[in-house]
């Protein structure tokens, strides 16, 4: 397994090759090594994944090198494979590779960037270096190398077209939001290592019961400061409907398939401090909770195909986020690598419908595209059965081990949050359906994608239905028990009617056969889908909070307001200057008068009359 | 050897000045360059030769006026040798970054260049306080020169404030060491400038407290900090572009050396009394300065201001007194002056091609120059902070040493990276992306000459990313010896 660090070090070779060239190779060239690394990234991964798996060990370490080495701080890049790290592994170079894959052809057609096309694929490759360095760390610092690195990469990719302000702007916006909850992980990593003077995870986490009660909250708050940032979770999740500025490729690569669920993998990596503090965990499965309540209400309302599957993605991620926080450590894990499947399936599948209406996105108009696009229809299908959680889907195994466990470990509250939003994803997802694909043709299709871009939403579209057997074979057994449907309880029953009940409730009224337009145009029907549109309000406050205050003293004090004592005391030398001068005028009579005043001041002073 | 280095910088100023009328408008540039790599090469070889047993790599004593204990005392451990190998090789880069900038008195401006870093290797390896103090003083002759003369539309504003603020503060210093040398003529009878011996120098602690905040005031000027770093913008922003990357790179990094090789060690004490105030003057450096950063719409003065962010986490790092926050203060002395440097080049290269450098005059320039964009975008990257390079490790440390001297300081600071993200971002949009600007219908992107410089600071900044350790450890010799931690 010496091998391993082949499979960072691939993609970070294509990055290079990508670089150094200046996007003057031939396309073809750019898109073999862009697709090529990463590919070859995964047949690695598997390779020490099969070696890894039968070897029977519980983890495996490859020392690099001392990264830095200060007195106690000694963090050396050495990466880490334990089932989790391998688990995400799989994930990031297998989905990634499928991405890269449909990318070579979904740019293809892309020449609004001379060289453009070098470019995309340098920074794809970068962003999978960063994010197995992320995964595969064995050390905190590593972690957050991968962590700022993919954001750095994520940034680069929304603002791909740079030219249009607009997009420079939600790349900015993703950045910066992401870094105020990088700072609060940063300061976590500070408090850490002031604890152990180490940040080597596993050294960490084997001593983590001698923390007390109160650190175990602090650490874990912190470091989830860092995980609602990336992974887009309330309070910090203004940004990533934003981000749907990036070519669609990078919204199924990293906004949706894997930088988003980073924070899921750090908690679940730390999750022994968490046992730690039943607070810090609370505060974890509530985020979830809010998230996927307040994102799915939010994905009904919008009209652009990429925002539904944005919020939609928040609020899986929040299902994640609320399986940590109720102890189902394994099922978040779970849903994670299913979610990659049915949401990068469900991003790829409408890039292919956006490029053959010529990047258009508005749901609104389209319609009537199932029999045009048969493929595409077919992928958003499977993907948003998955999506759903129809029964015999992969959704549909790592959902429901969610809500049985959050049942289990939480109590109804969860539960029934789970549940509402589990209708609320298969009322909206039916209407992003129907009204895409069904009814009449607004626009029409011009579909012309290769082998290279179907092929990977068919394998997709296999993983989104067979990956929950998958799960439940193997995860049970590398990542622990891994709750699942057994028998027809009623809670179970419910759990899975809900989305049943979701769809036909949304095939009703989207369809039409039912008229809810008395509902939804009334005042409050108005006010809540406006309020819903606009995210709750989030951007509101926040841009009157933090955003206009600081531009505006930024505008007002653009002169330095320090420099005014400085230029004070320059005004009052020069002035005092000034006055000076005019005694000196040259004249002789003017200085005698002067000298004969002085001298009678002085006697007149000296002899007390004054 | 260190003595011939000065004298040969000393000495190449002249020829350069001379050459220029007897040789041509080429030779000061080429005699400069010449003689960069000459102390490049020697502080190389002396790294790669290791120190002495006594940890130096190089030092000599000469008596200079021995009736005051004043000689010519230098020596080189391991911080003066990263330093002058720092300035050295900065040195190159400024001469080649503005080949073509000067349109009139090579000569004179080579010279200058090369007085100005003649008294900065002086600085780095004095260990005389009176050659120290003088040595502080020829930098500063020079420097106010290249501003003066070759700097832009407000130039003798700029110089005359520049020159002000060192003098005044330098004489506080002064005063600080005349002090020092009487108190210690008093305890023990021997008039002496020697660094060492007033090391050991029994000093009140009331007297020392004050004593320390006439060294402290000279070198926060220097750096500078909040409140005294309003001569920085300025200077900066007039300086032609090898005068900032001179004073970006190089003499910022003189008032941190003095903080760490003198405030600290003469004051060990009164330092760390004071060392609360000078952590918030370093928090408040760093959040002010990237507020200020983003409120400039002028590409240099951005840079500028976000130079006085980054000098702040250089002030925690050294007041936190532990290792981890002065290993980090010293890295990020070498690694800002990779990064800032590059980014001034980049304003000097704007300014040059665009006659501005308002950012509301350029927009979209990517897409006339990719590897101007790309070069900025790397750099500015790295000033922002990011993990794999030099900037990070430095500022990392910082935060962590403060961390384990002052929480709530930390966490101040900690929001820094925060704006400089904000800051940094926005430099990048308002000049290289965005709708490119109509009046800017074509610009040259950089040929292989700028790229090769570009790509030396790049590289520098990914070695000391990656693997900071040859930094560390030259930087660690030293903190063993100065013995100022607990």
């Amino acid at each position: 397994m010496d091998w391993f660090w082949l499979v960072p070090a691939l993609p970070l070779a294509g990055f290079l090759v990508l670089f150094v060239t200046e996007g003057k190779l031939p396309d073809k060239v750019v898109a073999f090594v862009g697709a090529g690394s990463v590919g070859l990234a995964a047949l690695v991964a598997l390779g020490v994944g099969w070696q890894f798996v039968a070897s029977g060990q519980s983890s495996f370490s490859l020392p690099l090198w001392t990264w830095i080495a200060v007195g106690d701080f000694t963090p050396s890049i050495t990466l880490y494979l334990d089932s989790l790290s391998l688990v995400m592994t799989g994930v990031i170079t297998g989905v990634g590779f499928l991405i890269h894959l449909y990318a070579t052809g979904y740019m293809w057609q892309d020449h609004e960037e001379p060289k453009g096309y070098s470019r995309f694929f340098a920074y794809m490759n970068l962003f999978v270096f960063a994010m197995l360095m992320l995964v595969l760390g064995d050390n905190l610092l590593t972690l957050f190398l991968g962590w700022e690195g993919v954001g750095l990469c994520s940034y680069l990719l929304i603002g791909f077209y740079h030219r249009d302000p607009a997009n420079g702007y939600a790349a900015r916006k993703a950045f910066v939001v992401t870094r105020v909850g990088d700072t609060l992980m940063a300061l976590g990593l500070f408090l850490l290592f002031w604890e152990f003077k180490t940040l080597e995870m596993q050294a960490i986490l084997a001593e983590a019961g001698s923390l007390t009660p109160g650190m175990a909250t602090a650490v874990g708050l912190l470091l989830l400061g860092g995980a609602v940032g990336k992974s887009a979770q309330v309070p910090l999740q203004t940004w990533l409907p934003d981000a749907m500025a990036g070519p669609t490729p990078v919204s199924a690569l990293i906004h949706a398939a894997t930088m988003v669920t980073a924070g899921v993998y750090l908690i679940a990596r730390m999750q022994d401090v968490y046992l730690l503090s039943a607070d810090a965990q609370h505060v974890v499965a509530v985020v979830g909770l809010v998230t996927l309540l307040i994102s799915s209400f939010t994905a009904l309302t919008q009209t652009d195909i990429k925002r539904i599957l944005a919020y939609s993605t928040m609020s899986q991620i929040g299902y994640m986020f609320m399986a940590l926080g109720v102890g189902a450590w394994s099922a978040a894990i779970f849903h994670l690598m299913t979610h990659a499947f049915f949401k990068a399936l469900l991003f790829l599948a409408s890039g292919s419908v956006i490029l053959a209406l010529h990047h258009e996105q508005d749901i609104f108009k389209m319609g009537g595209l199932w029999k045009k696009l048969p493929i595409p229809f077919w992928s958003m299908a499977i993907g948003s059965a998955a999506l759903v959680a129809l029964p015999f889907t992969s959704g549909f195994a790592s959902k429901d081990a969610i809500l049985l466990t959050a049942y289990d470990n939480g109590g109804w509250l969860y539960w029934g949050g789970g549940a509402l939003a589990a209708g609320m994803t298969a009322l909206y997802t039916t209407r992003m359906m129907i009204v895409t694909f069904f009814g009449r043709s607004k626009t029409e299709p011009h579909d012309d994608s290769k082998a290279n871009m179907w092929l990977p939403l068919v394998v997709l579209g296999i993983l989104s239905i067979g990956g929950g057997w998958f799960g439940i074979a193997v995860l049970d057994d590398l990542l622990g028990p891994i709750k699942s449907f057994s028998h027809f309880t009623p809670l179970a029953l419910v759990t899975i009617a809900v989305p049943l009940l979701g769809v036909l409730v949304g095939w009703l009224v989207f369809s039409g056969r039912v008229n809810v337009s008395a509902v939804v145009e009334s005042g409050l029907g108005n006010g809540l889908r406006r309020y819903w549109h606009g995210g709750w309000g989030f951007d509101w406050v926040y841009d009157r909070v933090f955003v206009k205050p600081f531009v505006a003293m930024a505008r007002i004090n653009k002169n330095d307001v320090v420099d005014l004592v400085f230029r004070i005391t320059a005004a009052l030398a020069r002035g005092l200057h000034y006055i000076g001068a005019l005694t000196q005028t040259g004249r002789l009579r003017w200085y005698a008068a002067n000298l004969g005043l002085g001298l009678v001041l002085v006697l007149l002073i000296v002899l007390e009359v004054l | 050897m260190i003595l011939a280095v000065v004298l040969l910088l000393l000495a190449a100023g002249v020829l350069a000045w001379a050459s220029e009328r007897f040789v041509g408008a080429n030779a000061p540039r080429v005699v400069s360059v010449l003689a960069f790599a000459v102390g490049l090469a020697w502080a190389i070889s002396e790294w790669l030769g290791g120190p002495a047993a006594t940890g130096l790599y190089a030092a000599q004593h000469i008596e200079w006026i021995p009736r005051f204990g004043i000689s010519v005392a230098l020596s080189m451990d391991g911080l003066s040798l990263l330093m002058v190998a720092l300035t050295m090789f900065l040195g190159i880069i400024a001469v080649v970054s503005s080949w073509d900038e000067i349109e009139t008195g090579h000569g004179f401006f080579q010279f200058n260049i090369l007085w100005v870093m003649a008294g900065v290797v002086g600085v780095f390896t004095a260990m005389d306080l009176f050659l120290f103090f003088f040595f502080w003083e020829v930098m500063l002759i020079p420097m106010y020169f290249l501003i003066a003369i070759w700097g832009h539309e407000n130039k003798g504003y700029a110089s005359m404030k520049f020159f002000l603020f060192t003098q005044i503060s330098g004489l506080l210093m002064l005063l600080a060491i005349l002090a020092l040398v009487f108190v210690h003529f008093r305890s023990s009878g021997e008039i002496t400038f020697s660094y060492e011996k007033l090391l050991g120098a029994d000093v009140d602690p009331a007297i020392a407290m004050w004593l320390m905040l006439g060294f402290f005031a000279a070198f926060a000027t220097k750096l500078p900090s909040v409140p005294v770093h309003t001569w920085l913008p300025d200077a900066h922003t007039q300086a032609p572009t090898a005068g900032s990357v001179i004073l970006a790179g190089i003499l910022l990094k003189t008032g941190a050396y003095g903080l760490i090789r003198i405030a600290v060690p003469l004051f060990p004490q009164a330092s760390m009394d004071f060392s609360f105030w000078a952590m918030l003057l370093g928090v408040v450096s760093i959040l002010y300065g990237g507020f200020m950063a983003f409120s400039q719409s002028d590409f240099k003065r951005l840079v500028a201001y976000s130079s006085i962010a980054h000098m702040g986490f250089i002030l925690i790092g050294v007041y936190a007194f532990n290792e981890v926050g002065l290993q980090g203060a010293i890295v990020t002395m070498v690694a800002h002056g990779f990064s800032t440097a590059a980014l001034f080049m980049m304003a000097g290269a704007l300014q040059h091609r665009l006659h501005t450098r308002e950012m509301s005059r350029m927009g979209g320039l990517w897409v006339h120059a990719p590897r101007m964009g790309v070069m900025t975008l790397f750099f500015v990257v790295a000033s922002v902070g990011m993990p794999g390079l030099g900037n990070f490790v430095g500022e990392f440390l910082a935060l962590l040493g403060a961390f384990g001297k002052n929480v709530p300081l930390a966490v101040a600071a900690t929001v820094g990276i925060v704006v400089a993200a904000v800051y940094g971002l926005y430099l990048m949009q308002r000049s290289f992306q965005g709708t490119p600007n109509p009046d800017v219908a074509a610009m040259p992107d950089f040929g292989a000459r700028d790229m090769s410089v570009m790509i030396l600071m790049a590289g520098a900044l990914v070695w000391v990313g990656v693997y900071p350790q040859p930094v560390l450890e030259l930087a660690g010799a030293t903190i063993a010896t100065l013995g100022v931690l607990p």
